[in-house]
């Protein structure tokens, strides 16, 4: 059993007097993936933020890497939050249009200084290792496609050799053919480093590629969890198997049958 | 070719006509400031017996109550009226930006206290802030500059403190905060360079404020004092002479005019070329007469597009060539492609909605017998063809009720009364199977869910029972289960009606779920067209580019090994 990099207790989120996220329970093993399924609203991007400590959390425990993400001091969530990386979703908004490539990943290695040549060999082997050219660090990022974009907030997210990356949502934006490929390669990059990842996804095909094991969330809650085969082929509870039918990809899915409009509002 | 292209419009300078006169006059209005106190300012100063002359040759705009030539002063004034208008809108200008960079960069309640403050100046007129200023500060120049840079700043401060929280949202903000990066470091890395252009655009207004208002300071003797002089004193010099001798009044007040209009043109110049619609031509259909039709026509067809060719009129490139495709009575043709594709082109050009910039021709493009190159009635084909948008959010009116704006076709282009288009709407809300949807109609897009103002859309699309239904990607911003609902509702409306559907998207699972045939879009060619549902797969398909796309979509695999 390989050492447990997260662990999440009974964790409450409120927005006022709206309960975000209730009674939220997991841990996640160094290596390993978890995905986070689950409709809009659902709660998924509070959990990262919580995880982050960007969000306070109303009652429970957040466990990372031997940190009480909860109780830590300023300086102490600044370090942690190093060692955690957020992969944004959307790669026409996360790169600074004025900055280039080079100045961005720069910033990650040194926040408040930010050059680039001390840190020039370490930024063009990233740049090769997410499949770009290391000449690319002195362009900008609207000489770049969706996926070449994401494929440097990969780099970005990475450079600090974290030991856990959240990535909400990060193929969402991107066509299928490039999608594969950024999946493929956070596939390989996961495995030459051993990273510990959370997988925020409203796709369900994409996040059974990708995850060992997957949290179902559904209004805050989390209404299954299990080894991804598991949640797969045998879901339990009907908000899962609800998912799985929806899914034009699965045998279960129809156009027959018109249901009542969801009687769902909005979440407040 | 392709390294111009390449380039995402704006990051070129889009030179136009009012941005070229602007810097034309602004380079004539510098010049003249940079060499006439060299050349006349001996002229200028002079005193003559010729005093109060009218126009005349040798003194053109006639001289003043000392006998000193106007031309000459007015030429000579331009350039301390000139650096004073500059000096204080930079002072504006850096102390503005530096105070609501600042004020961004405060914590929630002061920076709430701060833009309260900022609300408060800008509440007040700018000249009159200045004349107090002036007034409380004494008479002379650098006064002047002072009192009119202190009633600039509100507007600098405001405009910054508006980007900059438009700007912050942004997700590179976001993530260089979670990185560690300090804020004030974020303020100069990223806010600041990315609100260059707005800022540019209000500094030519600015300057041109300045320009008037000092003037309007010197005038009523606040600013500059004798023996030097600008626009403004010399205005107020000529204005006793206004019954006498007009033509004293013509340097000053044509010169205030000119420059301030430099500076004005500068900056609609350059807002017009930030934003490059501004200045798109207007889109054109056309038809052509040429070769190499191929295609089929079925004699139920509802839609014929033959040839449609789209491209950029600026530069000719071509975006979709040559695309061509029928839609029968009751059938859903799907086009599917990856962004860049076309697809949602070819769908502007059969619903007559090309956006600017663009012109578009094709060898046949009708519905029913109705040909949509010709000019069609609005009323027309408001009437026939159908629209379902991406993102429900975004193409519904949040500040009106469902009701009021989805009635609105059915009121202005067919005629309906406001009772008639009522029910008519209901009629279609229970169609799409909408719970109360009386209630509905009063309700603001904002109170109901995504999925249940995608319902509305398409319940308001088919309320005026159109052939053809062209839907762009409607189910891309839905969660999976209401995407089948909506999916749903399209299938049984096309089944029942006989509605003929054009099915835009990038999911080729949704396409061989809801479509009868299906065109696959690559680089704006139709690339594959395929016909039976059962050939949409990696095996069966024709072209590469088909079997790439279908390779890449991941499926989501619901066996277990035990049972199949």
């Amino acid at each position: 059993m390989s050492k447990t990099v997260v662990n999440v207790a009974n964790l409450d989120v409120r927005f006022g007097a709206a309960h975000v996220l209730q009674d939220v329970s997991f841990s996640l093993s160094a290596g390993t993936t978890v995905g986070v399924v689950g409709e809009s609203g659902s709660g998924k991007s509070t959990l990262a933020k919580a995880l982050v400590g960007t969000v306070p959390a109303a009652a429970g425990e957040i466990w990372v890497d031997g940190l009480d993400v909860r109780h830590a001091t300023r300086s102490e969530l600044a370090r942690y939050r190093r060692r955690t990386q957020m992969i944004p979703q959307d790669p026409f908004s996360s790169l600074s249009p004025r900055r280039t490539i080079g100045q961005t990943l720069a910033e990650a290695i040194e926040p408040g200084r930010g050059r680039v040549r001390p840190h020039q060999d370490r930024i063009v082997d990233w740049l090769e290792r997410v499949g770009l050219e290391g000449a690319m660090m002195d362009r900008f990022p609207h000489e770049f496609s969706g996926g070449q974009r994401q494929r440097v907030a990969i780099a970005r997210g990475l450079i600090l050799n974290p030991t856990m990356v959240i990535a909400d949502e990060i193929t969402s934006a991107l066509d299928v053919s490039v999608q594969a490929q950024i999946l493929e390669l956070l596939a390989e990059i996961q495995d030459s480093l051993d990273l510990t990842m959370m997988f925020i996804s409203h796709n369900l095909a994409v996040v059974q590629r990708v995850s060992d094991e997957v949290l179902v969330l559904y209004r805050g809650v989390v209404v299954e969890r299990g080894p991804v085969e598991q949640i797969f082929t045998d879901p339990q509870h009907w908000y899962t198997r609800s998912l799985l039918e929806a899914d034009p990809g699965s045998p279960g899915f129809s156009l027959d049958a018109l249901p009542m409009a969801s009687v769902t509002t909005p979440t407040q | 070719m392709n390294t111009t292209t390449k380039l995402p419009p704006g990051r070129r300078l889009r030179w136009n006509g009012t941005l070229i006169a602007g810097i034309v006059m602004f380079a004539i209005v510098a010049l003249i400031a940079l060499v006439a106190p060299m050349i006349y300012s001996g002229q200028a100063a002079t005193l003559t017996g010729e005093s109060n002359l009218g126009s005349e040759p040798g003194h053109l705009l006639g001289t003043d109550a000392l006998g000193r030539d106007m031309l000459a002063r007015t030429l000579v004034a331009t350039r301390t009226t000139v650096l004073m208008a500059l000096a204080a809108t930079a002072i504006a200008a850096v102390l503005g930006v530096g105070f609501g960079i600042a004020v961004w960069l405060a914590p929630p309640r002061i920076r709430n206290l701060g833009l309260r403050l900022i609300e408060f100046f800008i509440s007040y007129p700018g000249l009159l802030l200045a004349i107090i200023v002036a007034a409380i500060l004494g008479q002379g120049a650098i006064t002047a500059v002072i009192a009119v840079a202190v009633a600039s700043i509100a507007g600098f401060a405001r405009l910054t403190a508006n980007l900059a929280s438009g700007i912050a949202s942004r997700q590179y903000i976001t993530t260089a905060r979670l990185l560690g990066v300090p804020g004030y470091r974020i303020a100069i890395r990223h806010v600041l360079p990315n609100m260059a252009e707005p800022m540019l655009i209000i500094t030519a207004q600015a300057f041109a404020g300045a320009l008037v208002e000092i003037s309007g300071l010197s005038f009523v003797g606040l600013g500059t004092q004798a023996p030097y002089y600008d626009y403004g004193t010399l205005l107020a010099d000529s204005l006793s002479k206004i019954m006498t001798n007009p033509i004293l009044l013509v340097g000053p007040a044509v010169a205030i005019i000119f420059v301030s209009m430099a500076a004005l043109f500068v900056g609609d110049g350059l807002a017009a070329a930030a934003n490059p619609r501004s200045n798109a031509k207007q889109a054109q259909m056309s038809a052509r007469v040429d070769e190499g039709s191929s295609l089929d026509v079925p004699t139920d067809a509802v839609l014929v597009a033959d040839g449609i060719r789209v491209s950029h009129i600026e530069s000719g490139r071509e975006i979709v060539s040559d695309v061509s495709f029928t839609i029968g009575r009751g059938e859903i043709v799907g086009i599917v492609g990856e962004s860049g594709s076309g697809k949602s082109l070819t769908a502007s050009v059969v619903s007559c909605l090309l956006q600017d910039g663009l012109e578009a021709s094709a060898r046949r493009l009708t519905l029913g017998h109705t040909d949509l190159l010709g000019r069609v009635p609005q009323a027309e084909l408001a009437s026939r063809i159908g629209l379902v948008y991406q993102d429900p959010g975004t193409a519904l009116n949040p500040a009106l009720t469902l009701g009021s704006q989805l009635t609105d076709v059915l009121r202005t282009r067919l005629g309906f009364s406001r009772r008639e288009a009522r029910k008519a709407l209901i009629a279609a809300f229970k169609d799409v199977l909408m719970p109360d949807p009386e209630g509905r109609l009063r309700q603001n897009p904002h109170e109901l869910s995504g999925g249940m103002n995608q319902r509305a859309m398409i319940a308001s699309a088919m309320s005026v029972e159109p052939e053809l239904l062209i839907a762009d990607e409607p189910t891309t911003a839905l969660d999976v289960t209401v995407q089948r609902e909506v999916l749903t509702l399209i299938n049984r409306l096309n089944s029942e009606r006989g509605t003929a559907v054009l099915f835009i998207s990038h999911d080729l699972g949704v396409v061989r779920r809801l479509c009868d045939r299906v065109l696959v879009m690559q680089q704006g060619q139709i690339v594959e067209h395929i016909t039976s549902m059962d050939d949409l797969t990696v095996e069966r398909a024709q072209h590469p580019y088909t079997k790439q796309l279908l390779a890449a979509t991941p499926v989501v695999n619901v066996d277990s090994m035990e049972d199949a």
